[in-house]
């Protein structure tokens, strides 16, 4: 399990389109919302195949969630697709009152997440919706880490009847897993590696590296367990503590702000279960540099060298 | 369907209850309660197909209260149409844990959604009008919002869809009592003429005197029969309706009355409704 592929061809978005289009096929009840993102969503088979199930709100973030809400309300499964920057704060408030407040059946699914649009400046980027939408009760927030894992969770939560955050980002991804070769479990991570010395605790596109900086860092004597949080709200606790307590420090990866998100969420428990050093590597609480995703990622110790060279660093601390 | 000369006697009546929450719960907003509360009685007790026996049921016809800080007055019609005991709510009301808080909330018999935060209720009654066309069921959905909440543009965005999707089974009403809790509306964010606000975005229009009952009846009928575009109800009333004590009073957008004031409202209601009673009597 976990080897990491060449390039795969397919991004999560066009999974998440691929499923949904399935799901419309099978179920009348799936409807499927854009804010003018149906393009950049791979949606528009969707669109033309099934214009009963397809809602188009035009450029208006607000309406698209509320207007999701309404229809969740009478037995729809909404899925609202949209830019991660605008969807996960442009219609917050209708994310925290419409579907998580009221309990509707609307999954907010966010593309083009993270510095997917890393030339673009900090309207275009989400680096702050974990921590705005894991802060909602009643709202799941997932990061999925490939193709794979992406198609498995979005079938799972078109199985629920609870509203969830999906974040993914633009372009293809390694793949984590084997298309036959995909454990998943709503809200359970995946231990993708085992060791002693540190424990890297990754979301989202930020696995894949992490699995490279642990065969790196393996090569020079030092052992890591991988843990996959695709679910960064509910955290998977009990999988923390795990990998926690049988490593000497905790290191965290995502393609988030430090404020809010996977690491302080980790940190917390580690904090008050199983007390030891953490380290959230992530973006800063400033907009980020301009460049492409791959550029800014390493700008910030964010590529496999770069974690690699972080748990060095933790380790020899203690 | 409840007769006019029985709708007479029950909008003081609600007002009374409404007044008797705000009044035990320390808190709420009787300005708007008294202003909304004709359109409320019309509308449930002549109009809205919902039952409390069957509140699930996916013919139902769905409402929205926006204006979510006129709880009280939601309370007391949705007593009056069976689906909660006054009693129970006036006495619970904002109490320490109790269901009935200061907004609409879903755990409450008859209530379709959480709202309260101004603006969103359109966009939620737009979704709830698309799924009955796309489902093919002849439901109807109302939205109820207030004047002052026009200010958000989530309202427009609702707007927009609303006639871009040719929701005939969609209807809004506004509460035009021109006041908000800093004052005349016109003064604070100007909407007028907000009749022709709603036109240009494709709206049937329709304006009434909110406080006359056969006229806001005839308004939900003529909805009923327009095609191609929702309908909406603008509503000309009096903030505080009912009562010298509060009529046209911005304060009393979110005041709570003293024991003085309570018993003085009270005897307004209470004049008004022996008024309506005698009325039917001659009747």
């Amino acid at each position: 399990m976990a080897s990491i592929a060449p390039n795969a061809p397919v991004a999560p978005r066009a999974v998440i389109a691929d499923v949904l289009f399935d799901a419309a096929a099978k179920d009348k009840d799936v409807v499927v919302l854009c804010s003018d993102s149906r393009g950049s969503a791979a949606l528009e088979p969707f669109f033309e195949a099934y214009p009963n199930q397809a809602v188009e709100v035009g450029i208006a973030e607000q309406d698209l969630v509320g207007i999701a809400a309404g229809l969740a309300s009478c037995g729809k499964r909404a899925v609202a697709v949209s830019p991660a920057s605008f969807l996960a704060t442009r219609s917050y408030e209708q994310a925290r009152v419409d579907c998580a407040y009221s309990d509707t059946n609307v999954t907010l699914v966010g593309i083009s997440g993270g510095v997917s649009y890393g030339e673009l400046g900090m309207t275009h980027q989400s680096a702050q919706d974990i921590a705005a939408l894991a802060a909602v009760p009643n709202m799941r927030v997932y990061l999925p880490s490939d193709r794979h894992q992406t198609k498995k969770l979005m079938e799972a939560l078109l199985q629920d009847e609870k509203c969830a955050y999906v974040r993914v980002g633009r372009s293809p991804v390694p793949d984590v897993y084997g298309e036959d070769d995909c454990p998943f479990e709503l809200d359970k991570a995946n231990v993708l590696r085992e060791g002693e010395d540190v424990a890297l605790i990754a979301c989202g596109e930020l696995v894949a590296p992490c699995l490279d900086a642990a065969k790196a860092l393996s090569a020079d004597g030092v052992s890591c367990t991988v843990v996959d949080m695709h679910c960064v709200k509910p955290l998977d606790g009990d999988a923390v503590v795990e990998a926690a307590t049988g490593a000497k420090v905790v290191l965290t990866a995502e393609e988030h702000s430090k404020s809010g998100g996977l690491g302080a969420r980790v940190a917390q428990v580690v904090g008050e279960e199983c007390p030891r050093p953490v380290k959230a590597l992530a973006l800063p609480d400033t907009p980020v540099v301009t460049g492409t995703k791959a550029q800014i990622l390493e700008h910030y110790g964010l590529d496999a060298a770069g974690i690699a060279a972080s748990a060095k660093e933790l380790l020899a601390k203690v | 369907m409840t007769s006019f000369e029985e709708l007479e006697r029950l909008r003081w009546e609600v007002r009374q209850r409404a007044l008797d929450m705000v009044y035990g719960g320390k808190t709420g907003h009787i300005g708007g309660d008294f202003s909304i509360a004709d359109a409320l009685l019309v509308l449930y007790l002549r109009h809205l197909n919902v039952d409390p026996a069957r509140p699930d049921d996916p013919d139902r016809d769905r409402f929205v209260m926006s204006k979510g800080h006129a709880v009280e007055a939601l309370y007391a019609v949705l007593a009056a149409k069976g689906f909660l005991d006054i009693d129970d709510v006036v006495a619970r009301y904002a109490r320490y844990g109790s269901p009935y808080i200061g907004h609409p909330s879903h755990a409450i018999a008859g209530i379709e959604v959480n709202t309260g935060s101004l603006g969103h209720g359109l966009p939620v009654a737009v979704g709830m009008a698309l799924a009955a066309k796309m489902d093919g069921r002849g439901y109807r959905t109302y939205c109820f919002m207030g004047d002052g909440e026009q200010a958000e543009g989530s309202v427009w965005e609702g707007a927009m869809s609303g006639s871009n999707f040719e929701l005939d089974n969609l209807c809004a009403l506004v509460d035009r009592n021109r006041l908000q809790i800093s004052g005349d509306t016109e003064d604070v964010m100007r909407l007028d003429d907000l009749a022709e606000r709603w036109r240009a975005f494709g709206w049937n229009v329709l304006t009434v005197d909110g406080h006359d009952l056969r006229a806001l009846d005839d308004a939900f009928d003529l909805a009923e029969r327009t095609e191609g575009r929702p309908t909406m109800i603008i509503a000309e009333t009096v903030k505080g309706f009912g009562s010298k004590v509060c009529e046209g009073k911005a304060a009393w957008h979110h005041q709570v009355p003293d024991d003085g004031q309570y018993r003085e409202i009270s005897a307004d209601l209470a004049a008004h409704r022996a008024e309506a009673e005698k009325g039917a009597n001659r009747g």
